[in-house]
């Protein structure tokens, strides 16, 4: 391509976004948050996994537990899109190509967590 | 875009030995990258053995040898043999650093001496680093203020607020960190690697500049900062033992603390 633009230029190329704070500083915080969340989700598991079907359903279906089980979800997913995202990025040339796998990561990331959180109110709420 | 596969004719094929002339005393095999675009052929990697006991103790006095004494031929930068042009970076032993300040005692075995990586080759170890310098100017690498220097002295700096740039002034620009990262191979086009984003701190850094805003501004973008993540390859390699990582970490905490 365009075989007389300088150096500078293409190292200027279409300039600064002046955007990238917000994806990185969310991207952080929710891994932060995930420490204790993961944890959480982890013994809960770990505690009512051998349960029989009714103790573990009014084990998910309590107020607090249903709660942390929505956070988890939706911090864990939001935070798996913004991840996604910069791999993508990292790894995927081609302007086109590169949006289609962002925007189905990210599509998959909003099903995956929807999924989840409804499948929780229907037990919190006995639907 | 991430490329796991030379292309056909980057593939390094064997290439000739140079035996030692002298018979006796210890001999040191140096294994070096040769290529040359013009030839069309595809590089190799020629292999010179040197009577280690008169060679000078760095690399680059075996590099400075080799094309005395046995092959002229051989293409590399060097200029002040003491550290602080950056002229003879290249990939020593499996890292990148400067062959005038690596000690060949520093080595076990072979010596193996590549460009620097992920750049376009000009010929055998001279890597094309137009776009490497033009991002450095691209971070407006001088003084930028409104105030205008006063007329009866210069700008004056506190102890403390020039105690800010040790660790950063000292970068010579030889190009080891940046072409050591990954992030910088993947997406050079975009991602300013971490050689510009030190000397961008640089300028954020001093007391007397006026710009930092506008720098920080430039700098907020998912590619040419944000793409950093840290891998800190670039610290574990600078031959000056800066920290552009930590650097690179400063920038981002500007920008945190003036959104919070």
């Amino acid at each position: 391509m365009s075989g007389f633009e300088t150096p500078v230029a293409r190292a200027r190329g279409l300039g600064s976004a002046k955007r990238g704070y917000r994806h990185w500083w969310a991207q952080r915080v929710t891994a932060v948050a995930l420490v204790p969340l993961v944890l959480w989700l982890g013994f809960g598991l770990a505690l009512h996994g051998a349960a029989d079907f009714e103790t573990a359903r009014a084990w998910v279906s309590g107020p607090v537990t249903a709660v942390l089980w929505i956070v988890a979800l939706v911090v864990a997913f939001y935070h798996a899109a913004l991840g996604l995202q910069v791999v993508i990025e990292d790894y995927v040339g081609g302007d086109g190509m590169k949006v289609a796998a962002i925007l189905l990561a990210q599509a998959f990331c909003v099903l995956l967590a929807v999924g989840g959180i409804v499948a929780v109110l229907r037990i919190a709420l006995g639907g | 875009m991430a490329e796991f596969k030379l292309p056909a004719n980057s593939r390094i094929r064997e290439g000739k030995t140079h035996k030692a002339s002298t018979a006796g005393g210890k001999i040191r095999r140096f294994r070096i990258y040769r290529y040359d675009p013009e030839t069309g052929e595809n590089p190799r990697l020629d292999t010179y053995e040197l009577d280690a006991e008169r060679t000078g103790p760095m690399v680059l006095d075996a590099l400075i040898r080799i094309k005395n004494e046995i092959d002229p031929t051989l293409t590399f930068r060097r200029s002040c043999r003491e550290g602080i042009c950056g002229s003879c970076a290249m990939n020593i032993d499996g890292t990148n650093t400067l062959a005038c300040t690596k000690g060949l005692d520093e080595i076990d075995g072979d010596v193996t001496v590549y460009p620097l990586p992920h750049q376009e080759v000009v010929k055998d170890l001279v890597p094309d680093l137009s776009h490497f310098y033009a991002q450095y100017a691209s971070v407006k690498p001088w003084l930028r203020t409104e105030t205008p220097t006063p007329p009866d002295r210069e700008r004056l700096q506190s102890k403390a607020e020039r105690d800010l740039l040790d660790g950063l002034y000292e970068c010579i620009l030889c190009a080891c960190c940046s072409t050591s990262c990954p992030s910088y191979w993947w997406n050079s086009d975009r991602y300013l690697g971490p050689a510009a984003l030190l000397q961008a701190y640089r300028w954020i850094a001093d007391s007397r500049d006026e710009a930092t805003g506008e720098r920080l501004d430039e700098l907020e973008d998912p590619y040419r900062l944000y793409r950093c993540h840290t891998i800190l390859n670039c610290t574990a390699t600078c031959p000056k033992g800066l920290n552009p990582g930590k650097a690179i970490a400063e920038i981002k905490r500007c920008i945190v603390e003036r959104n919070i």
